[in-house]
């Protein structure tokens, strides 16, 4: 089969000379849709591509878990609290399914979060935002979660198997997150008059750094062409941004709710929605440093990674005292304790 | 209110669950590492589920967990004290979770009206427990550190474990029974994580089944206050 050599162990140095072949393989597989595994052969730039990808998307969810998790401690119903706990909680688990991805590439997840605490690598910019509401977290669920599974079902495709199958099961649950959103504002557009002016609120202050989520335009997306080569990336910034537009602005109106777009309109012509012009001064200020909450998102990073120093070391130093010969460590259970 | 025994039992329980759940959530976002993020919220998710279970058998769920006053709360002392650092968090879920597993093991294995639940309950409690337990040799036995912060707070609890074993209405099981499986359990952890056994009272004028009658201590009217609060600013109002 031609592609076969690209499923071959990476190489050695040795091998440079066939490195020409390895590269034909690769490009052979990946034009036929196959998948690349962590012991096949790719080119640096690509594992650096996925690498770079993985670890801010990883960096996304757990930076992401701050602006809901401010308000789990006074979620209004508790059947609201255990959702909100259960979404948060499944962001965690998204932020270690992708570092363990990433890490099939030979980057340790200690080594991507030293890049996040010191800034070298970034995460969505959208969570520097505040969540000012109670509402913004029924528009963080519709709008920034539906944004994000608009931009990650095409990765279910992706050419890197193990984040291709880290992005399925993210996915599943992204999508409970969105509907989990959609009907808590359902919820606040039904209720009080001063509920429904909460949620109008925080859709009205969602809605753009949400159309941000996608990234620049086309003709401005530094990384985008080669991306799309390669199969990482299936569908362009501008289309995915589109195809999201023409998917909430029904759902705004089922909502009760308004887009705050005096230019949103239905165009027979193009067969979707046009909309007004996106503020890129704002998306590259707020990426630069300068949003809302960069500063404090990053400062409880670092916090509870510094202040959980203590506890990290401590089970590694257990760990390594009582690992037996065969490095098994002490089981569950084992305290003698637990019979009842 | 109506104040039959199974309803006072239920708010003792519930209460408990209740409250533990909250201050677990507190940690959302802050925990040492991404893996505690995950198991944290996972006990305060089960313990949520077990508090809208024992409080709809007592009334409105909502009604009971927004509206009440700090003195209608029927929950332990012991679980309402702030999360502090994680060695604290974890001495706190030692204590309560060993309990919590005793008390629902004793009551699912019965007839009485918690038996349904505790069955259910008992089994993620056993986890709670576990987890407890293998952080306590962790942080015990690993680093100097974690030995030195994970001794004051055992120790600074100690004083909150008394009031377990106070007799609830409503609640039939042998108290006296479980507080010695209670002590020996315990002893055994703290032994093997190379901790000291607390040697102070473990109740005192103020916490001998103080939380259970409605008297709690000071960070708890703060948390209510923090929980409490946006419901209270939309009354009647649907979520």
């Amino acid at each position: 089969m031609a592609t076969a050599a690209a499923h071959q162990t990476h190489g050695t140095a040795q091998d440079t000379a066939d490195t020409g072949a390895y590269e034909r393989a690769f490009d052979a597989a990946v034009a036929a849709d196959e998948r690349i595994e962590p012991r096949d052969w790719m080119p640096d730039a690509y594992r650096a591509t996925l690498v770079r990808q993985m670890a801010q998307h990883a960096h996304s969810e757990i930076i992401g878990m701050q602006p809901e998790a401010n308000w789990i401690t006074r979620a209004p119903s508790l059947r609201r609290k255990a959702i909100l706990m259960a979404k948060v909680q499944d962001e965690a688990g998204h932020g270690l399914y992708l570092y363990s991805a990433a890490e099939t590439l030979g980057t340790s997840r200690d080594e991507l979060l030293d890049k996040l605490h010191t800034g070298r690598q970034k995460y969505s910019s959208i969570f520097n935002y505040p969540t000012l509401t109670w509402a913004d977290v029924g528009a963080i669920g519709w709008l920034v979660d539906g944004a994000a599974i608009t931009n990650q079902v095409p990765l279910c495709r992706c050419s890197y198997g193990p984040y291709a199958r880290a992005m399925v099961r993210i996915c599943k649950e992204e999508s409970f997150h969105q509907r989990q959103g959609y009907e808590l504002l359902l919820a606040l557009g039904r209720g009080t008059p001063e509920q429904r002016a909460m949620a109008q609120d925080a859709v009205d202050r969602w809605w753009w750094p949400s159309l941000m989520m996608f990234g620049p335009p086309d003709d401005e997306s530094a990384h985008s062409a080669q991306s799309m080569t390669w199969k990482i990336k299936r569908h362009s910034n501008d289309e995915l941004r589109q195809r999201f537009v023409d998917i909430c602005v029904p759902q705004a109106e089922s909502l009760g709710l308004t887009l705050p777009d005096p230019d949103l309109k239905w165009n027979e012509e193009r067969g979707h929605y046009d909309f007004g012009p996106i503020d890129w001064t704002e998306f590259r200020e707020v990426l630069k440093g300068n949003g809302p909450c960069n500063e404090q998102r990053i400062t409880q990073r670092r916090r509870a990674h510094d202040e959980g120093a203590w506890v990290r070391e401590s089970a590694a130093a257990y760990a390594a005292k009582h690992t037996g010969p065969t490095g098994e460590m002490g089981k569950t259970g084992e305290t003698g304790a637990t019979q009842v | 209110m109506t104040t039959t025994a199974p309803t006072t039992a239920a708010l003792a329980l519930g209460d408990d669950a209740l409250v533990l759940s909250h201050r677990l959530g507190e940690w959302a976002g802050h925990a040492p590492v991404l893996e505690e993020e995950v198991a944290l919220a996972n006990i305060a998710l089960d313990l949520l589920g077990q508090a809208r279970v024992l409080l709809s058998t007592a009334g409105d769920e909502d009604e009971l967990a927004y509206l009440r006053e700090e003195r209608a709360f029927r929950n332990l002392q012991l679980v309402e004290q702030p999360n502090g650092d994680f060695a604290h968090t974890i001495a706190r879920q030692l204590y309560f979770s060993t309990y919590q597993h005793l008390l629902y093991a004793e009551l699912a294995a019965g007839e009485g009206p918690f038996a349904g639940l505790a069955a259910k309950a008992v089994k993620e409690v056993a986890y709670h427990r576990d987890h407890a337990e293998q952080w306590t040799l962790r942080l015990g036995d690993g680093t100097e550190v974690g030995h030195k912060k994970m001794q004051r707070a055992c120790t600074a609890l100690w004083r909150f474990t008394g009031e377990m074993f106070q007799p609830v209405d409503g609640l039939d099981v042998d108290l006296a029974g479980m507080e010695t499986a209670w002590l020996d359990s315990v002893r055994a952890v703290l032994h093997r994580a190379t901790l000291t056994v607390p040697e102070g009272p473990r109740t005192g004028a103020w916490t001998a089944g103080a939380g259970r009658q409605g008297v709690h201590t000071e960070p708890f009217g703060r948390m209510l206050a923090e929980m409490q609060h946006l419901h209270r600013s939309h009354p009647g109002a649907s979520w």
